[in-house]
């Protein structure tokens, strides 16, 4: 052991009793709850100035007691508070939906897996990865099925504008000799701006040695809007949605 | 390979490992031998007192920041407090990706949620996790490769130590040392994640070594590997220290020496066999893990060049072995003891009676934190000193109740720092010829900062109380300080940023990076 006097007790965490209550009138009271006591911060889930709980991997609720320990007693050293005046139960319906902005119901859905993962393989891993095969050219999909609802997939297949993950917009650089460089951009500031491309190669370019700068507002994957069958739009959304991360 | 051939004693294969990526930091150690020594001279004794921060980087946890940094390419990969990895651009500290992991809510970890560091080859980057895995990421973006489960956390296993990459294998290391886990060291394939060997430090029924434990003992008998291994290439082996027997300081329920708790093992790299091994502390009562950094160096060593391995203990022995043949070359005590009247001729130490834990406390020195602990140490191949942090301190032992609960403490008693006394602590320039310290830097408060030497004549740590500094490598004489205000609890590192010489070291809860 390196330090005993440094002692810090992990083990000792209150396990809450109760379950995340699933019925619909449930989920609407923790909705109410959570516009009353929780929207101010985090907004709809995403769009607040706290954590976002668009997640289905939240960092300090990886288990339904310890989202439930998050809601009642806050965060420590942040500025996440503890619940104010709400009953055990409350703050479980409150928890309950607060999963439901994150995770995706498990659900049966039309199409073939398994023709899916080969459709996938040829025409989406040259951007995406998925458990540790694939590009680097855009999110990581190994959990969005966690994330999103099939319609939700099949939309973002159909119109790639519909939903765009920040974090992965893309970059052409001109430089003053005329050459050129492009990929994800990864970081911007007053003077310069890193874009890594698809190798993997990082360019940190200042601002002051580029003769333009284009950064896509829009995705850059393309739409599938009648490119690919629609059956074959449905195989790929079986797919994506069995792949949830272990969760 | 210019600067190795000025270095009398050390062979070419030798060398060449050592420093074939001078601009580079790509291991725990910066080379696989344990020297943390840098070739590079930009920064040196003439021009140290210039050296200035380049930029911060904070994290946002306040666990203690214990990484140590891999640089390659003009990127550093530092792991964070719990089981993170954020990846930088060193010459301006601006963050390229970061990786961060969902725990699960309970764990059990002894001292903090710690990390040590990253290894990284190829396009991959690998990082041990507090929930007991060996994770690969992609280089450029921090997305999982693969994800191989090391060990079951729930019975007390956790992954603190940064990995070494051999060959074609990923050495991983075991905590979990108070929560009487059976320990073990073993290897995961690069590419695929699947476990190539693992080797435990505890032998089983009819395993050589297991009559050295009563009963059933060995189950819960730890001996953790969590300070990253060091490795010869020529020799083809594993160096591996490892930690405390357990309970920790009640010994009664586990008589015998307790194989191979606090002992240094030397494995074979392909398969994990053990080669030889020595055990420092027989039946250890203190809590004197045995996971420092063994120093693998080539010395003439009474006329005659011999391969080496240095190790300065928790003990308060410093030791030095052949290490083709595990023989016992030297045993000095280096900082303040009471517990052993000495070491025989094979390095085995005479226990002096009466120095037990007991139920009322029983002071004895060194401390539970030990003459030396997870620091990191340097050898410089131009000084040929091994500069190691030290602490000199007492402590009141107790016992405590021995019974196991899986998943749960076995410390089986405590300890506290003996009351009314302040503890020392130094910077020592260890002589491996002769087992003495031949200059001593002393701090006002003992340090968890490791040492780094580089090839400018400097040795770079950090205070107890947050000052980066720079000493003179041949004389201790301090050159260079520069307050942080945090607390150390990493090793510095230096590299090459576009060309220019850094040195980096976590202090508090930033990384620093430092340049001319």
């Amino acid at each position: 052991m390196s330090r005993k006097f440094l002692i810090i007790l992990s083990l000792s965490v209150v396990v809450a009793q109760a379950q995340l209550p699933k019925d619909a009138a449930s989920l609407a009271a923790g909705k109410k709850l959570y516009e009353y006591h929780c929207a101010f911060c985090h907004g709809r889930g995403d769009d607040g100035f706290a954590a976002n709980l668009v997640n289905p991997h939240l960092p300090h609720a990886p288990t339904d007691s310890s989202l439930f320990n998050v809601v009642k007693n806050g965060i420590p050293g942040t500025d996440m508070a503890a619940s104010l005046g709400m009953s055990d139960k409350e703050i479980w319906q409150v928890a309950a939906f607060v999963r439901t902005l994150g995770r995706s119901a498990a659900q049966k859905v039309p199409g073939d897996p398994a023709k899916g993962a080969a459709a996938f393989r040829t025409r989406c891993s040259g951007c995406h990865m998925v458990n540790g095969s694939g590009g680097r050219m855009g999110p990581d999909l190994s959990d969005i099925g966690a994330k999103r609802s099939p319609a939700n997939l099949r939309t973002s297949i159909l119109d790639a504008n519909a939903s765009i993950v920040p974090g992965w917009a893309m970059a052409r650089v001109t430089l003053a000799d005329g050459s050129r460089v492009s990929g994800v951009k990864i970081n911007e500031d007053q003077f310069s701006i890193m874009v890594r491309e698809g190798s993997g190669k990082i360019h940190h370019i200042a601002k002051a040695d580029a003769r333009q700068i284009d950064v896509d507002s829009k995705s850059s994957m393309p739409s599938y809007q009648g490119v690919i069958p629609d059956d074959e739009v449905a195989d790929l959304v079986a797919y994506l949605f069995s792949l949830r991360g272990g969760l | 390979m210019r600067l190795s051939l000025r270095i009398a004693g050390l062979s070419l294969a030798l060398a060449a490992a050592a420093f074939s990526q001078d601009a580079d930091w790509t291991t725990f150690s910066g080379n696989t031998l344990g020297h943390r020594f840098s070739p590079l001279k930009q920064i040196d004794r003439t021009n140290v007192a210039g050296l200035k921060p380049l930029w911060v980087y904070q994290i946002d946890k306040t666990d203690k920041f214990e990484a140590s940094p891999i640089v390659r390419d003009n990127i550093m990969y530092v792991s964070e407090p719990p089981s993170d990895v954020t990846a930088l651009e060193t010459r301006t500290g601006k963050v390229l990706w970061k990786y961060r992991r969902v725990l699960p809510d309970t764990l059990p970890v002894c001292c903090g949620k710690v990390n040590r560091g990253v290894a990284i080859e190829g396009d991959k980057v690998y990082l041990g996790t507090l929930d007991a895995h060996l994770l690969a990421l992609d280089a450029s973006t921090g997305h999982i490769v693969w994800d191989a489960t090391v060990a079951p956390y729930q019975k007390g296993y956790s992954s603190t130590v940064a990995p070494l990459v051999v060959k074609d294998l990923v050495i991983i290391g075991s905590a979990g040392g108070e929560f009487g886990v059976r320990g073990f060291l073993a290897a995961y394939n690069k590419d695929t994640g699947k476990e190539v060997w693992r080797t435990w430090t505890v032998p089983a029924k009819g395993e050589k070594g297991a009559g050295s434990w009563k009963a059933e003992s060995y189950k819960s008998g730890s001996a953790t590997t969590w300070v990253s291994s060091t490795y010869d290439p020529e020799l083809n082996t594993l160096y591996v220290g490892t930690g405390n027997p357990g309970p920790d300081w009640t010994g009664g329920s586990r008589e015998g020496d307790n194989l191979y708790s606090d002992s240094l093992l030397a494995l074979d790299a392909a398969t994990g066999k053990m080669k030889w091994y020595f055990q420092f502390t027989p039946h250890d009562v203190h809590d004197w893990d045995a996971t420092q950094v063994p120093v693998l160096a080539d010395l003439p060593w009474q006329g005659a060049a011999r391969k080496l391995v240095l190790f300065a203990n928790r003990n308060a022995f410093y030791y030095v072995f052949d290490r083709e043949s595990g023989e016992f070359l030297l045993g000095k005590q280096y900082v303040r003891q009471t517990w052993a009247k000495g070491l025989d001729d094979k390095g085995r130490p005479m226990v002096a009676p009466g120095t037990e834990p007991t139920a009322t406390g029983n002071l004895v020195y060194p401390n539970s934190p030990g003459a030396t602990n997870y620091q990191a140490p340097s050898f410089s191949p131009l000084t040929r000193l091994h500069y190691v942090m030290t602490r000199d301190e007492g402590g009141l032992f107790y016992t405590g109740d021995d019974a196991y609960h899986e998943g749960n403490w076995f410390l089986a008693g405590r300890f506290i720092s003996k009351p009314g006394e302040d503890a020392k602590a130094a910077i020592k320039a260890m002589d491996p010829a002769s087992g003495t310290p031949k200059w001593e830097y002393p701090l006002a408060f003992p340090s968890w900062a490791g040492v780094l030497s580089t090839a400018g004549g400097l040795v770079f740590s950090a205070t107890g109380d947050g000052d980066a500094i720079a000493l003179d490598d041949s004389s201790g004489k301090l050159l260079w300080k520069f307050p942080t205000g945090g607390r150390p609890y990493a090793n510095p590192v230096s590299y090459l940023s576009e060309g220019k010489q850094q040195v980096a070291i976590c202090i508090g809860h930033a990384v620093y990076a430092f340049g001319l």
